[in-house]
């Protein structure tokens, strides 16, 4: 019994994580990650 | 004698784990020429998170770091949920949880290291370690998720409130090698990195004498895999048939794990040492599809 459900949150947990991912992409969100990383984070070295 | 030097050659070999963890650590940093020109990687791969701690400015980042992705989606114009950020930390979550701590992160390979300098070591006593635990979630949930999302700053900026107040490998992989390399950089350094590297250096100081402190009492990312570590793909798995309770594994995990009763706990970073040096092989992996794996066993 627990190991059903151990299984059903691992996979319902994966399902929603590639939902996430999907949903991310279609609202262009990795575009916005890109050019974040693509600068230097002054903050993030101790400057900003 | 040739005995002899296959023994010492043996002692000496690298383990499965810091194998892993070295290759990790060069594909995640694997910009070279970045460090030698003091500039930051900007191809399109920056587009995807790394399911580990390593910062996006560091010099040789080939990805995003996912906790300062996720600061930076929250703290964004309009406050959109992070749909794709939060999606990868959940898939990197299912599939690897810890895993990623124990074999993939670069600052839990310097962690490992650090802990190898022979001066007396530090045992943090039951009452200490547990409640200091809590500490990494509340790290998570303030710095990482309530203050970039709502705390806005004089100019009107939600500031990534961990990346800029606590990361180390933020100051260690990215502020180190940029001033070094980097004079304009330089001549911006002000009280902000004063703060950050004595963060980096009470880290550090602690990592020489407790064993994973950073992992055990700070870091964001490894809170966040924890709440996946029960349901994981990636398990282990303790024999008690053949374990005789020896205490071994118990002596040997970096993070403090009750291995004898407790093997798949949210604190545990799948580094595998418990594996190695139980006498009867009473603890194993379990990936992915444990059943299937028993069952051709009793076959």
């Amino acid at each position: 019994m627990k190991s059903k459900r151990v299984l059903a949150a691992r996979y319902g947990l994966l399902a929603l994580g590639v939902l996430f991912i999907a949903v991310g992409i279609l609202r262009r969100e990795h575009v916005d990650v890109l050019q974040k990383a693509v600068m230097i984070c002054l903050e993030c070295i101790g400057i900003g | 004698m040739p005995g002899m030097y296959r023994d010492r050659l043996k002692k000496h070999r690298l383990s499965f784990q810091r194998r892993v963890q070295l290759v990790s650590a060069v594909l995640v940093n694997g910009y070279a020429i970045g460090f030698a020109k003091g500039r930051i990687f900007t191809g399109g791969t920056k587009a995807v998170c790394v399911p580990v701690l390593n910062c996006y400015s560091c010099p040789g980042a080939l990805g995003a770091c996912p906790i300062g992705s996720l600061q930076a989606a929250l703290g964004s114009a309009g406050h959109r949920f992070p749909f794709y950020v939060l999606g990868l930390l959940m898939l990197f979550g299912v599939v690897l949880g810890r895993l990623a701590c124990g074999l993939l992160c670069p600052f839990g390979l310097l962690q490992d290291l650090l802990h190898k300098v022979p001066v007396p070591k530090l045992k943090v006593t039951r009452k200490i370690d547990r409640p200091l635990r809590w500490l990494k979630y509340i790290v998570l949930l303030v710095t990482v998720i309530l203050l970039p999302a709502f705390a806005v700053n004089d100019t009107g900026v939600n500031p990534p409130y961990f990346c800029k107040y606590i990361c180390p490998a933020g100051t260690l992989g990215g502020g180190v090698p940029l001033l070094l390399t980097n004079p304009s950089l330089r001549a911006l350094v002000g009280a902000l990195f004063s703060w950050k590297a004595l963060v980096l250096v009470v880290i550090i100081a602690a990592c020489v004498f407790i064993p994973r402190a950073f992992c055990r009492y700070l870091c964001p990312l490894g809170a966040f895999y924890s709440l996946f570590n029960r349901f994981g793909f990636y398990q282990m798995k303790l024999d008690k048939s053949k374990c005789i309770g020896c205490k071994k594994c118990e002596e040997s995990c970096p993070m403090g794990v009750e291995v004898t009763k407790d093997i798949n706990s949210v604190e545990c970073i799948r580094c595998g040492k418990c594996k190695e040096v139980c006498p009867k092989g009473a603890v194993t992996p379990v990936y992915p599809l444990s059943d299937s794996t028993s069952k051709k066993q009793k076959l």
